[in-house]
């Protein structure tokens, strides 16, 4: 796409759109300041945004998918807060230097879902709550307290996080359709959560700790509503995150045994799709991280 | 869309709709819908050819759930000859991922085979014929290439084809469930970057942390390498 062409065929049938654009001040500042930072794939965006602003009302960025992306953008903030929070940690430098470079390159990653779903937003992005990651909304003192001594509670809330982040993406995509280049990029993350959680999944499988025995070995994928994770503290909690996973049936087609491959069990059933979550239900695992 | 057109008679058919001097009022009417104006800008660039013969993907969600089967097809015939025939040196845990893998792609194939034929039972594309000859089953390197191909390929189909997935009935739902293979698809993605160069699990996204998404057009470019079945896809929607 080229964006100086698209103003141009623009200023053919809206001689006026330069001065829209710069009696809007701020419109064009954001648009100024994005275009510095922002890769060209978040271009459509930042140029909607700008439109918007610059004709006013008519805006395509309905509140349904300003709320859409302002959700994302909360549980991206807390994403990043945690692996912020955890980098250079006591337990955190007891891990092996490759997996320091996965939590880094994740650590980035998140933050640079933060940017970008500012970016997008605009005026309109949320500000970052304040977070308890003792999970103690506040108190400093919850079940996670002791976190930053723990490489393996670490991961365990890595692995809690980006799977919730996977079925919390998952379920707003619907909520996204009136705008289609929002809910791409939407999809675009929802496949990065993914490929972190597959991963942190890795990390803890060769780290071998807080995994329950009866759920061994953890996959990279999910089996059941296994959360793969021992941690008695704030079991019911972890426990929310993979509730619901456990479903074999998809759109009534029940896929244990399908097509007579008997390969297919009830783990492997669940293992194919992932479920979503509600915002209701992302909400209230998150809510105690959330002062 | 008539499936006669040549594809270089559609390209110039589209390209004379977008480049078409559309009318002030037009255009301020457009602005309302920012995003349609985007779709259409960002569709600009001449997509690869998309064949008019062979089997018609057909049209609508029907079209898009028949495009997902194909790719899963093509997913499900690939891990099942490497269970079939591990490449040499295959670990223990390495058997354990490509059967697993194996098994989500074969329920992925069978689910989308039984859901379109509950839906639209006389527009299901037929099973396709494979053409894996430049494969090397014996090779590690070999398969694990192109299995992260694949998945890589996947994840970037079904992200690029949530956007022509229709807002209304089915849509919804379609678009979910869409949603619940992609991220089992960018977990496998993850895992198989991870065997042929360890911690390269996202080593894919952009400057913005983002995974790509590529047109039915793109996908079926270089899907269209391992396909036998002539496939046509000018009836989808865009």
């Amino acid at each position: 796409m080229n964006l100086q062409n698209i103003i141009s065929e623009i200023e053919k049938v809206d001689p006026e759109v330069y001065d829209r654009l710069d009696t809007r001040r701020k419109a064009m500042k954001k648009f100024a300041n994005l275009s510095g930072k922002v890769a060209l794939a978040s271009l459509p965006i930042a140029f909607g945004s700008m439109l918007n602003t610059a004709y006013g009302k008519t805006s395509s960025v309905t509140d349904l998918v300003t709320d859409t992306l302002n959700f994302a953008l909360t549980l991206e903030y807390l994403e990043a807060a945690f692996y912020n929070k955890i980098a250079g940690s006591a337990g955190y430098l007891t891990a092996s230097a490759a997996d320091q470079t996965a939590l880094t390159k994740i650590k980035n990653d998140e933050n640079a879902h933060v940017a970008f779903l500012k970016g997008a937003l605009g005026a309109a992005a949320v500000a970052s709550p304040t977070f308890d990651l003792t999970g103690g909304k506040g108190s400093g003192t919850g079940p996670f307290a002791g976190y930053l001594a723990s490489y393996a509670v670490q991961l365990a809330m890595a692995q809690t996080f980006e799977d919730t982040g996977v079925r919390a993406y998952k379920g707003q995509a619907p909520n996204l359709q009136s705008s289609r280049p929002y809910l791409t990029a939407a999809l675009e993350i929802h496949s990065v959560e993914a490929r972190h959680a597959s991963h942190i999944r890795q990390m803890r499988r060769a780290l071998d700790a807080a995994i329950p025995a009866g759920q061994k070995p953890l996959k990279p994928w999910i089996t059941l509503n296994y959360s793969g994770i021992d941690y008695p503290p704030a079991q019911a909690n972890i426990n929310l995150s993979f509730a619901g996973e456990e479903v074999t049936t998809q759109a009534t087609v029940n896929i244990i045994g399908i097509g007579g491959n008997s390969f297919i069990t009830d783990k492997a059933a669940s293992e194919s799709f992932d479920e979503p979550l509600t915002k209701a239900q992302v909400l209230t695992i998150v809510d105690p991280f959330i002062v | 869309m008539q499936t006669t057109k040549t594809s270089d008679d559609q390209i110039a058919l589209n390209e004379e709709r977008i480049i078409q001097p559309f009318s002030r009022r037009r255009f301020l009417g457009y602005v309302g819908a920012t995003s349609a104006l985007l779709a259409t800008a960002a569709s600009c660039k001449k997509d690869p050819i998309v064949n008019n013969t062979g089997v018609d993907l057909g049209s609508g969600d029907v079209g898009i759930l028949n495009y997902a089967y194909a790719l899963e097809q093509l997913e499900a015939a690939f891990y099942t000859q490497v269970v079939l025939t591990p490449y040499s040196g295959i670990s223990a845990l390495e058997t354990e991922y490509m059967t697993d893998i194996r098994n989500h792609e074969v329920a992925h194939r069978e689910f989308f085979k039984a859901a379109i034929t509950a839906a639209a039972p006389s527009s299901i594309i037929p099973g396709l014929e494979v053409n894996f000859s430049s494969i090397d089953f014996t090779s590690r390197t070999s398969v694990l290439a192109t299995a992260k191909a694949f998945e890589d390929l996947g994840v970037t189909a079904y992200n690029g084809a949530g956007q022509l997935i229709s807002t209304t009935g089915n849509g919804p739902t379609y678009l979910t469930l869409a949603g619940k293979i992609v991220s089992v698809e960018a977990r496998h993605a993850a895992l198989i970057a991870d065997l042929i160069a360890p911690g390269t699990f996202a080593a894919t996204v952009d400057a913005n942390a983002l995974d790509s998404a590529r047109t039915p057009a793109q996908v079926l470019a270089i899907a269209g390498t391992y396909i036998k079945t002539q496939i046509n896809a000018s009836n989808l929607p865009s």
